[in-house]
């Protein structure tokens, strides 16, 4: 084998996937992980580690695989992370821990995500759990939320011994993991549902359909229901548009409302009783992961679908992956356009959207070059769906409740990024309602912080 | 899952359930609503808080059957079990931030459409136990169909019942018993419409003429009810709103009524698919070669 080449993983055929839902990439096998992991040379000063969010020691546990040891390289790694079946399939690998790997800078970075995957897969396949407390701390501790964030709180304090009760509104735990990244990148049932069981088998509660800010406040958690300490880990929140005219047309959705649908409600599937758009022609407006999952979900729903996005292809803040993939699948990137306007029927229908080329000029304050209008270069889309894809603001439900909680100037709560601290004593807050929509594996960085800034709260007092 | 304690049909297709949901029950205010889903495949599907039992745990539900989600729930029975209920959500009513001293010099009156009697009720009932008597209009197609009646009439001033037809108490719409009560010389400082959007948006055409400040309660299609998903965006005043978040009460002089209906109009052949599906089994899906789909 070439050892700077990383043992290609094998994926569902670019043709047939675009008509199904079923999961995208399938992993390595035993032989194929212990052979990438021997390209690992174990770095004594692993950069790899410090480009993880939740610093799992990842040369230990590829040394483990390395030797065929698949449950040790499971302890290993859910010593740091509640979710690696999820990180080892959603993480942006090679901004973090492949980014930073050695053997990248001469031919490619060790599969980092695709190890961690298949040792978590394997795991779950053995029915290997992660290990408990030994010990009860005798507190209690409530988590707001049953994202990445909340999960990986939740799980962590139940190992160091708290007892745990996370409070989710909807009708089923997960967060973004359920209701945002679609079944063909994330199984539901068989990767998010029994990392969320591994979760519980640690001893944490889950109650759904209470929506903190409404059902219950955190004064009240905090006062009458006895717990000790709060995490907020609710959440990005409320989907932006672009205030261009037409945006309330029928057939103009958020992605949010369009993934939740189909996510969530399932409704991709002919059984489910929630309905989505039947769609022809599609235009999914921005260039994050959310915009490539709207868009491959419209795909496989039976649409022509086109991502319009402002700036250049270089500047999509998606995973590579993720747009290697889309590209693969048939997705129209119509780049360096924007949106000035959606066109609709008498009946208020989506007919189609103007649009205006972009060219990019000096660089602005994100160090992005800034896109601007090239003069006369306006054109209309035929399209009858058009989907919004352009980040959130946040959720005003748990800091206009909470007394004494700030937030910024853009409502995010302020929380302490070394352990979670809010303004409030006793509440501790992580993940995009912090700051605002980011990744999983940062939202479960914050998660993990906070554990640790609640067990030293607790300790003290 | 959340215990059906108590199920009614008050008429034809419109039906009462109380529900045991501990949590709703202790925070509800008159104004919100919940979410409720049937089984493990249901749709979310929003409803009006008609009434709430704090001590009982328990909170009040009215539906009319109009697609087949509402009409597979008609079929639930005392002993059965929603597999999700969740709320309150939305802000509740302006009235229960006011004290009763100033809400006792408030001339209020209540315009009710149809099943819009259910989310009227606990607001008139609020203001009752607060000393508050509110005038209280309900309106119905016909008699048949007139819902809460002998409730209503226990907590408003005065209630007026109008039917379309003529059936029963006055006749014509809710806005000529609008007219007619303005005309015999009656006052109003606020008025709360709910009911079907149409009745909405005439009765905030008519009172803004008679220069009545009107609040209505809107029932726009949403999934999360949390504000997530922006599916039930309004707009009001020429500015965007999330009807879960920042309402579901607008002031009415300012709601694009319009818009708002053709919203509502977003899934209705998925809807009539359903319908027909539950009561015929599956239906045509376009490809048989001669629709043209």
């Amino acid at each position: 084998m070439d050892i700077l080449t990383k043992v290609p993983v094998r994926e569902q055929d670019a043709k047939e996937r675009a008509t199904n839902f079923e999961e995208v990439c399938l992993g390595y096998n035993k032989e194929e992980a212990m052979s990438e992991a021997s390209r690992c040379i174990n770095c004594k000063n692993a950069q790899c580690i410090k480009g993880c969010p939740v610093a799992i020691d990842i040369p230990a546990f590829i040394e483990q695989v390395k030797n065929g040891n698949i449950e040790e390289a499971y302890q290993v790694i859910s010593q740091s992370s509640a979710l690696p079946a999820v990180c080892g399939r959603v993480c942006p690998q090679e901004s973090q821990c492949e980014g930073k790997c050695i053997r990248g800078i001469k031919g490619d970075p060790i599969s980092i995500g695709k190890l961690e995957r298949f040792v978590a897969d394997w795991a779950r396949e053995n029915g290997i759990k992660p290990e408990g407390a030994k010990e009860k701390k005798g507190k209690k501790v409530a988590v707001i939320g049953s994202g990445p964030a909340g999960l990986t709180c939740a799980g962590d304090l139940a190992k160091m011994g708290y007892e745990v009760t996370i409070f989710e509104a909807l009708h089923e735990p997960g967060g973004v993991l359920v209701y945002g990244i679609p079944e063909f990148r994330l199984p539901k049932q068989d990767v998010v549902a029994k990392e969320i069981e591994n979760v519980k088998s640690l001893g944490v509660k889950i109650e759904t359909n209470v929506v903190v800010g409404k059902s219950v406040t955190i004064d009240e958690l905090i006062g009458e229901e006895g717990f000790d300490a709060v995490f907020i880990g609710s959440g990005a929140g409320l989907p932006k548009f672009m205030g261009i005219p037409g945006e309330n047309a029928n057939g103009v959705f958020s992605a949010n409302e369009y993934l939740t649908r189909s996510n969530l409600m399932k409704a991709f599937d002919k059984n489910s009783n929630t309905p989505i758009m039947e769609s022809r022609k599609v235009a999914v407006v921005g260039g994050g992961n959310v915009a490539m999952d709207a868009a491959r979900t419209a795909l496989r729903l039976g649409a022509e679908v086109h991502i319009v996005y402002r700036r250049s292809e270089e500047e999509l803040p998606a995973r590579v992956e993720e747009i290697h993939h889309a590209k693969e699948e048939g997705i129209i990137f119509d780049l360096l356009t924007n949106p000035t306007e959606i066109l609709a029927d008498e009946k208020g229908w989506v007919t189609g959207m103007k649009c205006i080329r972009m060219e990019l000029g000096e660089p602005d304050e994100s160090g992005r070059r800034r896109p601007v209008e090239v003069p006369g270069s306006e054109f209309t889309m035929e399209l009858d769906t058009v989907i919004m894809s352009l980040g959130t603001s946040p959720n005003p439900l748990i800091s206009s409740t909470t007394e004494g909680l700030e937030t910024n100037k853009w409502k995010c709560i302020v929380a302490e990024e070394e352990n979670g601290q809010t303004s409030k004593e006793g509440v501790y807050a992580g993940g995009d309602a912090v700051t605002g929509a980011a990744t999983v594996i940062l939202a479960m960085g914050a998660g993990k912080a906070a554990a640790k800034g609640i067990d030293e709260y607790l300790s003290g007092k | 899952m959340y215990k059906i304690v108590k199920r009614e049909e008050l008429t034809t297709n419109i039906y009462l359930m109380d529900v045991e949901a501990k949590r709703v029950a202790r925070a509800c205010l008159p104004g919100q609503f919940v979410i409720v889903r049937m089984d493990e495949e249901g749709e979310r599907i929003p409803l009006t808080i008609c009434d709430y039992d704090r001590e009982k745990g328990t909170v009040t539900i009215v539906f009319q059957c109009v697609g087949a989600a509402t009409k597979m729930m008609a079929d639930l029975q005392e002993g059965d079990f929603f597999h999700d209920f969740v709320g309150p959500l939305g802000c509740a009513s302006e009235l229960v931030n006011e004290t009763p001293e100033e809400l006792k010099k408030k001339r209020i009156l209540f315009v009710a459409g149809g099943v819009g009697a259910a989310p009227v009720y606990p607001q008139v009932k609020w203001l009752h136990e607060n000393g508050v008597a509110a005038d209280v209009i309900v309106g119905s197609k016909t008699k048949d169909l007139l819902i809460l009646e002998k409730e209503m009439e226990a907590v408003a001033g005065n209630l007026y019942v109008t039917t379309d037809d003529g059936s029963y108490g006055r006749s014509g719409m809710v806005t000529q018993t609008i007219k007619d009560l303005v005309a015999e010389g009656k006052e109003y400082d606020v008025c709360i419409a709910i009911g079907p959007m149409i009745m909405m948006k005439f009765v905030c055409l008519l009172t803004k003429e008679l220069n009545i400040p009107t609040i209505v309660s809107l029932n726009p299609i949403m999934v999360d009810g949390t504000g997530m998903c922006g599916a039930c965006r309004v707009t009001v005043d020429g500015k965007v709103k999330f009807a879960c978040v920042d309402g579901p009460e607008f002031d009415g002089h300012a709601v694009n009524f319009d818009e708002a209906m053709r919203r509502q109009q977003m899934y209705k052949t998925a809807e009539g698919r359903a319908m027909l599906k539950l009561e015929e089994g599956d239906t045509h899906h376009g490809n048989c070669g001669n629709c043209g789909n």
